[in-house]
């Protein structure tokens, strides 16, 4: 061949040098720069971000303690000393709010990451052993998806009691459903591929497929749903709560001062407008966020 | 001619159907054939002749269910791959239950640990037999690691040279399946293949994805390697110039069976079935100048729903009555060249007789 010599073709070998730049960077690293990109993500992102700053240093940014009861000033609106206003007890809502924040975000992954491994297993074994296998296990979840999740959660909270962890359960109980669905979809879109047939055909086995092939093929997909899920059990939380069966007073749990503050929503609607605006606000930013991972995950979106 | 040599692999009356809801698929019918060590076997047919039930029934690799092997025996130097015992009928039957599942494990052991090691199988499309979230490197490491107890460190440094042995620098280890080309990530495969030094690769395909430059590359690589290493290849192809260019012995398969084998001049030469004949007449001719090629009119029967009596009659140009009466046996018409066509037997019964009354 001749030497490239005209500045055209200069130019289109520059080129040419410049995009074997961008295929050599990782599938990983390319959905990163896409998430970057995408605003409303990354929105949502530093909103969850700032809520985990919050809860660490909840006893810095908190001016009372999420019990300091102040009989003089019960029930005020907004104001420069309590600028979420107190409540019936005139302890200090922004305070409990802020406070708040170490429950509801924590427990809200627990329990994903709970029902994530449970649900997670089950869907992996579902999709790739197939047959025998795959019908026990889908079959067994259809009967628990047949109960609406927050009865589900109610029954279990009813047997195991009131309590931190015996809530943790209940609601990443209610979560494994979904999520054995979630991942034995991805999973079997993965299966199908001829590598999968290949690896066997070098003798891995099938526990190695599973973990070193298949996850990470359908890690994707898992994730998107998982983030999703973390709203979805934050909700949960603040639901049970509210109807009373999941943390107690005095425990500042968003759902448990929205339930508190219910009964004087007509005098005092700050009471409950602050801590349901605190669960809109964390349960919209991880919507957006796990959105937005989506749209940088799937390639078919680039 | 290969009854003297100790045969590596040996398949015998190999049936296999799959059992679908619309009804029972006849994939492979009672096909038989040997691989000498160091032997590149051909197989050719079309699309759907069972071609790769065949394969996928050597490494055990058949989906079950829906496949079931019927009857039959495959045997990898000596030692025999189907189970013995027969499947049980049914959930509820569990007098053969017990033993059936628990040589199915040992099978499935066994399996796993030649797999790789003694046959390892190349697939059709380089582009998805490659797992896309990991190092080409580490995916040739994978194996070696799995069957020969050394460190990982040293089963990357093998990984490394098998890399240089298919011709791509070592440099490019921690690269991506989706950086390589399809002859790069073809020559991946085969270093996947090879890095164990079976004594056997069932080779699916392995030039159909790529285009002709690259397919001979890959050809001649496969024939070094297999000279270099001495191990015997079963080439799965529909494409009479890859059995030429590399090939020792060709075996045709036509609706799960078995029409016509032998070495290179029996099928190129002297074949004898009417659908190898049709194939090749229906190949280009350089010199001639034709306007339409010449095609093996109709289609393949139904695997559903084959004749009783030979598959090929409905398209064969020279069809008899007889043809219609009964299902052609396969005869040795000269040592190492079989066919299966009632027509050649007739003929050569005929000539023997005719010997015999001299």
């Amino acid at each position: 061949m001749s030497k490239i010599t005209t500045p055209a073709m200069v130019k289109l070998s520059k080129k040419i040098e410049k995009n074997a730049n961008v295929t050599s960077n990782t599938p990983g690293r390319e959905a990163l720069k896409r998430l970057r990109k995408n605003k409303t993500a990354m929105a949502g992102l530093i909103i969850i971000l700032i809520m985990f700053i919050v809860a660490i240093l909840a006893p810095v940014i908190a001016p009372y303690t999420y019990t300091e009861q102040d009989y003089t000033a019960t029930m005020q609106g907004p104001s420069a000393a309590h600028i979420f206003g107190t409540d019936n007890l005139g302890r200090d809502l922004f305070s409990r709010c802020v406070y708040g924040t170490r429950y509801s975000l924590p427990i809200g992954i627990i329990c994903t990451v709970i029902g994530l491994l449970c649900g997670g297993a089950l869907g992996l074994c579902a999709a790739y052993f197939g047959g025998k296998v795959d019908m026990v296990i889908m079959r067994i979840i259809d009967v628990i998806q047949a109960i609406p999740s927050i009865l589900l959660c109610i029954a279990l909270v009813a047997i195991l009691g009131n309590g931190m962890w015996q809530l943790i359960v209940a609601i990443a109980a209610g979560s494994i459903e979904g999520m054995t669905k979630n991942v034995r979809a991805a999973v079997f879109m993965v299966r199908s591929n001829e590598y999968v047939n290949s690896s066997k055909s070098i003798g891995v086995s099938d526990a190695n497929i599973m973990v070193r092939h298949l996850l990470p093929n359908a890690v994707g997909m898992i994730v998107i749903n998982a983030v999703g899920a973390v709203s979805g059990a934050i909700l949960s939380i603040s639901s049970l709560s509210y109807i009373g069966v999941g943390l107690v007073a005095p425990t500042p749990e968003w759902g448990a001062i929205l339930s508190e503050g219910k009964t004087y929503m007509s005098v005092a609607p700050h009471m409950v407008l602050f801590p349901g605006l605190m669960i809109a606000i964390t349960v919209v930013a991880f919507n957006l966020f796990g959105n937005g991972l989506r749209d940088a995950l799937d390639p078919r979106l680039k | 001619m290969s009854t003297e040599k100790k045969n590596l692999l040996e398949v015998r009356n190999l049936t296999v159907h799959y059992e679908t809801d619309e009804g029972i698929v006849e994939a492979v019918n009672n096909v038989s054939f040997d691989i000498a060590p160091g032997e590149i076997l051909g197989v050719v047919g079309e699309t759907g002749a069972g071609k790769t039930t065949i394969a996928l029934s050597i490494m055990g690799l058949l989906p079950k269910p829906p496949a079931h092997v019927i009857s039959g025996s495959i045997k990898l130097d000596g030692e025999e791959f189907l189970p013995s015992l027969p499947e049980p009928e049914g959930p509820f039957d569990f007098a053969k239950k017990g033993p059936w599942k628990a040589e199915q494990k040992k099978l499935e052991l066994r399996f796993r640990e030649i797999r790789g090691k003694k046959v390892s199988m190349m697939f059709q499309d380089p582009m998805t037999a490659l797992n896309p979230v990991l190092y080409v490197g580490d995916q040739i490491a994978e194996v070696i690691k799995i069957h020969e107890n050394i460190s990982a460190a040293e089963a990357e440094k093998r990984a490394g040279d098998m890399l240089e042995v298919v011709g791509i620098p070592r440099e490019r280890y921690k690269e991506y399946p989706h950086q390589f080309s399809g002859g790069m990530k073809q020559r991946v495969v085969i270093a996947i293949a090879l890095a164990c030094h079976p004594d056997l690769i069932i080779a699916d395909e392995p030039t159909t994805a790529l285009d002709v430059t690259i397919q001979a590359q890959v050809l001649q690589l496969l024939r070094n390697l297999q000279k270099e290493y001495g191990t015997a290849i079963m080439l799965i192809t529909h494409d009479f110039g890859v059995v030429a260019e590399i090939c020792d012995r060709c075996m045709v398969i036509y609706a799960g069976e078995k029409v016509e084998s032998g070495n290179l001049e029996h099928i190129f030469d002297k074949n004898m079935h009417p659908y190898t004949r049709g194939m090749f007449e229906s190949l280009p001719n350089l010199e001639e100048d034709t306007d339409r090629l010449k095609p093996i009119k109709g289609l393949m029967p139904n695997p559903m729903d084959l004749p009783s009596y030979c598959s090929f009659a409905e398209r064969c140009d020279v069809c008899e009555e007889i043809c219609k009466s009964r299902n052609p046996e396969l005869i040795e018409v000269e040592p190492g060249h079989e066919v299966a066509c009632i027509l050649v037997t007739e003929k050569l019964a005929a000539q023997n007789n005719a010997k015999e009354v001299k």
